[in-house]
């Protein structure tokens, strides 16, 4: 909502300047959003002398100047104009201005070696005249000195941001109460000026009575024989400063009778008018031209202002060309009608239209303004364009009543935490216009019809604290204490594998939780597709069912920027439906290309599938999962290399899938048209990560080592090919658990000596135990155990 | 028998540990001058053998210990020698190790948690998804309400029905169906609107509080946005204003400023001639709280929401709200966070 200085005087006697009333709009909540100056930035150009006028020491053109703003100002300024002489009063362009003519702006600059802050101007560059010879000069302008150059041809306008529960503000006359009650002056009351009614208004009016009808009330005026002109002076300046082309007195009064109370009005070419006005609901396929030039086709139920031959408008919303009023117009009806804010709102968004009009009805207009506005514009009407008006016609109900509303006396203190007096409260609230009453231990307050959006008591503990003021409310301190966790389990898992996962060399991304459908389709498992209705670009439109579908776009960005060995990861929801609560959270890396690319003492190496396993193992151990608890099994999503890839699962192969690790699937890959194809995942499946029966520091076996000796021996075994190194270890490991302290594969290789379809896989068993140091029989007792329950399971043979 | 002068300086002639160990044995060995004389104390008187014992002893011992300092002396230079061949230049670059980094928005997260763990709330979530009915009409915000305007939404199905949450608000919602009053709750989390250039992004984080109880009113509100702010600027005095405005699901409704000034095309906050908006707040309407199934007879409170990008972009100094979602390996690098700086508040919010 624009409004300026002078049109608020209209309503608000008060003698307050611009930047008191711009402090306390906000203050009372009508928040100001900007200072328009209507003259833009000519406010730069300052009247300035200059003092001393002396030669460039580097050009014969040029000269220094120094120029007074006045008050002792003095600034340096270079200027190539042959006029430029001591004494003489010009104009000053300063750095940051944008010259008229070349709408350069000027920065401050060094002119051949020295700096020119800003510039003196010619008449040409102010684009005030074509003269371009010499700067101005101005003839006894000593007392102007350091005073805008443009005297003010227009005000400044205030812009306010109106919250959608005040329309009584889209109005200037609503600004200018709040602003009174808030003691910034005297609300003046409105000037009526009798009118002339001297005949009946002669068309038929009817609202029809149907279920959904869009209209309450509908009041009209007849005015015949007007000459509709070009606005007077002072309306046209009013329409400006809104931002509005003034078109036709008959536009500009109805314009301006809007902005001023806020009640949208609507005139019609009375004689375009096909015998009567019906106000109906509009049939599904009926067509109608609007002002805005554009052809509507309505739907079921929108509320329309038609005669005999079809709509002629939609209601509150916009009027149609058939009707339209033009300079040749004779005779007008003019429309002061009520709309109901849900009928307007629901066409308007059915249709994509938005008006002024529609604004405001949708907000909620005062139903009880139609007279009013009829009154306003029509003595407007008659004024400006001369002509007869019919009496008023009312069609539909009449008044509304005000709604009452009973505020306890103690409530006001129990939410705002401090005290009000009752003359107070009955102080702001019948400035604002509402009536009260005491009661007993209440008050009853009566609503104007104006504010729609005081629906009950807390409704009038805000105009209160409002208008008094929101710095009254005192502080009261915090207490410094927790009576529950502050996170719970899952939560903290977040945290912690966040940043486990950083601290293993990862950056953390956050990407959209939508994504490209074309990329999301390959880390899909057969999951719906969950699709946005209303996308905002067709590369973002699904919810993602991956976390790698954006992670893999942004790797791809970083390489092509030249990043080929990148680590990243995101931690949060994917989506596997499409209602609230079917998402999870997942923990997601991608790392591409080598270690060790240059280095002057260390081999490069591509990563590879053990180093993914390497950061989800030690991430898992960190989330509190103990290696003993934690299955390898080859059997990773289709999205990873089949050959290279694998999934942790909780307690036994079967168990839990705790996370998956692996080779980004080639295929996608090359899909993708990645620069380096060396690209490793792992995702960690947060909802499987077991909440502990105890602490982790607690679920500990209580602290015991063996102070014998420990052993350590070599087995080397020839296996199928394809066994899995990791079944030896937990076969051997269970061969005794209390002599095994500790099995680790160090050595595998295939081919060379090796049979066809055989591996050696070489082991290195710690053993030792709790209460002796183990003879040499002791052990080669365990060694044969070991020996033969391998072989037994496995059918490995030990290599000779 | 050689002068024991003699003697000694033939040790400290020796070459090498080697010469030393032979001449240790010529020195103190079987067939040595020394182990000679002792042997003849036997037949020596006995008023003079004890003397003389005495006397070859210490010569022994001085022997021995001009023996062991050579052996040490060359032990010594063995090494300094050895070590002059191994010299290495320590100019050359270190190993790399990996070098992770937290994303600002995760780093203010926990900020902020750790901020309002101190007094007494606890983390609550919802999900991304949500009905319309949670996200607008539970919260006071019925089907068309113009208020429904300043929020693009992003919906999932053709009627409008399903939505991504345009703010954590429906989380109020979800808390105080499922549980007892007292709440205090904050909620982080991801909030969505279908808005998108230099200053929006279709994505963004959203912090909620509530805080329900039997006498919370205005002035705790403001007390603890006001200990919030100060916290989380790490900033003893700041400037700050409260603003009428309206929310539909809280009344009266306020948004609140914090002062700030700029220096060298920096933003800092505290004090100053200008108002920064940072959040929206008041006090739950009773409409919500009973959609929600609270007695608002017995309770009331207040509830706020702020931006996390926003702060987070204020606090470090990041123009861009854009680049947060750019997932930019030099970006990541530079304002990202080190994963040992976990902020807490014995030890401070930030290193």
């Amino acid at each position: 909502m624009i409004i300026t200085l002078s049109w608020l005087k209209d309503h608000l006697s008060s003698k307050v300047n611009l930047s008191k009333i711009i402090n306390k709009l906000t203050d009372i909540g009508l928040e100001v959003e900007g200072i328009k100056d209507s003259q833009g930035e000519l406010s730069d150009f300052k009247i300035a002398k200059v003092l001393k006028a002396s030669k460039h020491p580097n050009a014969d053109k040029l000269k220094l100047c120094d120029v007074s703003l006045g008050e002792g100002k003095i600034i340096k300024v270079i200027c190539g104009a042959s006029n430029a002489r001591e004494g003489l009063i010009s104009v000053y362009a300063p750095p940051g201005s944008v010259i008229p003519k070349t709408k350069m702006k000027l920065k401050i600059a060094k002119i051949r070696g020295i700096e020119s802050h800003g510039m003196l101007c010619s008449e040409s560059e102010l684009g005030i005249s074509n003269e371009s010879e010499g700067i101005i000069e101005i003839k006894s302008g000593e007392k102007d000195i350091g005073k805008n150059f443009f005297k003010s041809k227009s005000e400044k306008s205030i812009d306010i941001s109106i919250t959608p529960n005040r329309p009584d503000c889209l109005g200037v006359r609503g600004i200018a109460r709040d602003l009174a009650s808030a003691g910034l002056g005297k609300l003046s009351s409105l000037k009526k000026t009798k009118i002339k009614q001297s005949f009946s208004q002669p068309l038929k009016i009817s609202i029809t009575k149907e279920k959904n009808q869009g209209c309450l009330s509908f009041g009209t005026c007849y005015i015949k024989n007007i000459k509709n002109t070009e606005s007077p002076e002072w309306l046209k300046k009013k329409i400006i400063s809104l931002g509005l082309k003034p078109i036709s007195a008959v536009v500009d009064i109805t314009n301006y009778v809007m902005f001023d109370l806020n009640r949208p009005l609507h005139a019609y070419d009375a004689d375009k008018i096909d015998e009567e006005i019906i106000i109906r609901n509009s049939k599904p396929g009926e067509t109608f031209e609007a002002l805005d030039g554009k052809n509507y086709k309505l739907k079921n139920n929108m509320c329309v202002i038609s005669d005999k031959s079809g709509p002629l408008g939609l209601g509150g919303i916009i009027g149609g060309t058939r009707s339209g009023t033009e300079f040749e117009t004779k005779n007008i009806l003019l429309e002061s009608a009520y709309f109901h804010p849900t009928s307007v709102r629901k066409t308007g968004s059915i249709l994509a239209i938005d008006t002024d009009a529609k604004y405001r009805f949708e907000r909620g207009i005062d139903p009880n303004s139609v007279k009013e506005g009829l009154e306003f514009a029509t003595s407007l009407i008659l004024k400006i364009c001369g002509g007869e008006a019919s009496k008023f016609s009312f069609t539909g109900k009449s008044q509304i009543k005000s709604k009452v509303i009973e505020l306890d006396n103690n409530k006001f203190k129990k939410i705002i935490g401090i005290s009000i007096t009752s003359n107070e409260t009955k102080k702001i609230l019948n400035s604002l216009g509402f009536k009260t009453k005491n009661s007993k231990n209440y008050l009853k307050i009566e609503i104007p019809t104006w504010r729609p959006d005081i629906l009950e008591d807390i409704d009038i503990i805000e105009e209160l604290i409002r208008i008094k003021g929101f710095d009254k409310i005192s502080l009261v301190h915090p207490e410094r204490t927790r009576s529950k966790d502050t996170l719970s389990f899952k939560q903290k898992l977040f945290h912690l594998s966040q940043r486990a996962v950083a601290n293993k060399g990862y950056l953390e991304a956050v990407t959209w939780s939508f994504t490209d459908s074309s990329i999301d389709k390959f880390f899909s498992q057969g999951e719906k597709e969950i699709k946005i209705a209303n996308p905002i670009s067709t590369d973002l439109d699904v919810l993602r069912r991956s976390i790698f579908s954006n992670l893999i776009i942004y790797l791809k960005k970083n390489q092509d920027r030249g990043y080929l060995d990148l680590s990243l990861f995101e931690i949060g929801p994917i989506f596997f439906g499409n209602k609230p609560g079917e998402q999870q959270i997942i923990l997601g890396g991608l790392k591409s290309g080598a270690l060790n690319r240059k280095s002057w003492d260390s081999k490069a190496r591509n990563i590879d599938v053990f180093d993914v396993k390497a950061d989800t193992i030690k991430t898992l151990s960190e989330l509190g999962i103990m290696e003993e608890d934690m299955h390898v099994v080859n059997n990773a999503q289709d999205y990873y290399n089949p050959g290279k890839s694998g999934s942790v699962t909780l307690k036994s192969k079967n168990g839990l899938k705790l996370a998956s690790f692996g080779e980004i699937h080639p295929a996608i890959i090359s899909n993708l048209d990645l620069k380096e194809k060396n690209v490793y995942g792992f995702e960690i499946f947060l909802k499987n990560i077991p909440t502990p029966q105890k602490k982790n520091r607690l679920a500990k076996k209580n602290y015991s080592v063996s102070e014998f000796q420990k052993s350590e021996r070599d087995f080397a075994f020839v296996i199928d090919i394809n066994y899995k190194a990791g079944e030896i270890e937990k076969i051997i490991a269970e061969v005794d658990q209390n002599l095994i302290k500790k099995v680790l594969i160090f050595d595998v290789f295939e081919g060379g000596s090796m049979p066809e379809g055989k591996k050696s896989i070489a082991v290195n068993v710690t053993i030792q135990s709790m209460d002796k140091t183990l003879s040499e029989k002791d052990i080669s007792e365990v060694s044969k155990k070991i020996t033969n329950t391998v072989k037994e399971k496995t059918g490995a043979t030990l290599r000779s | 028998m050689a002068h024991l002068d003699e003697l000694i300086q033939k040790v400290s002639n020796a070459k090498d540990k080697l010469s030393l160990q032979n001449l240790k044995s010529e020195l103190l060995g079987k067939n040595s001058q020394i182990n000679q004389e002792f042997k003849k104390l036997g037949s020596l008187p006995e008023e003079d053998r004890k003397a003389k014992a005495s006397d070859l002893n210490n010569q022994k011992q001085r022997i021995n210990e001009a023996i062991e300092n050579k052996f040490k002396e060359l032990e010594k230079f063995e090494i300094n020698q050895k070590l002059q061949k191994e010299k290495v230049d320590v100019t050359l670059p270190a190993r790399e190790r990996p070098n992770g980094k937290i994303h600002p928005v995760s780093q203010v997260i926990d900020e902020i948690s750790s901020i309002f763990s101190e007094v007494g709330f606890s983390v609550a979530e919802g999900p991304d998804v949500e009905t319309e009915y949670n996200n607008f009409t539970a919260l006071n915000t019925p089907e068309n309400h113009p208020a429904r305007d300043m929020h693009d939404t992003f919906y999932l199905d053709e009627n409008k029905k399903i939505l991504l949450r345009t703010h954590t608000s429906p989380v109020q919602i979800r808390t105080m169906l499922s549980g007892k009053p007292p709440f205090k709750i904050i909620v982080p989390g991801r909030t969505y609107r279908c808005d998108s250039d230099q200053t929006h992004a279709p994505m963004f984080h959203q912090l909620e509080g509530l805080h329900i109880d039997k006498e919370i009113n205005m002035g705790h509100l403001k007390g603890c946005l006001d200990y919030f702010i100060k916290e989380f600027f790490e900033v003893k005095k700041i400037q700050m204003r409260f603003r009428p405005s309206h929310f539909p699901f809280t009344e009266p409704s306020a948004e609140v400023d914090i002062g700030y000034r700029m220096e060298n095309g920096r933003i800092i906050v505290g004090e100053g001639n200008k108002w920064l908006e940072i959040l929206g707040c008041g006090m739950v309407h009773p409409n919500v709280l009973k959609n929600a199934k609270v007695d608002i007879k017995k309770y009331q409170g207040y509830a706020f929401g702020m931006g996390i990008d926003r702060l987070a972009m204020l606090k470090y100094g990041i123009n861009d709200l854009r680049s947060f979602f750019e997932a930019d390996y030099r970006w990541l690098n530079y304002f990202g966070f080190d994963p040992l700086d976990v902020p807490t508040n014995y030890r401070g919010l930030s290193r």
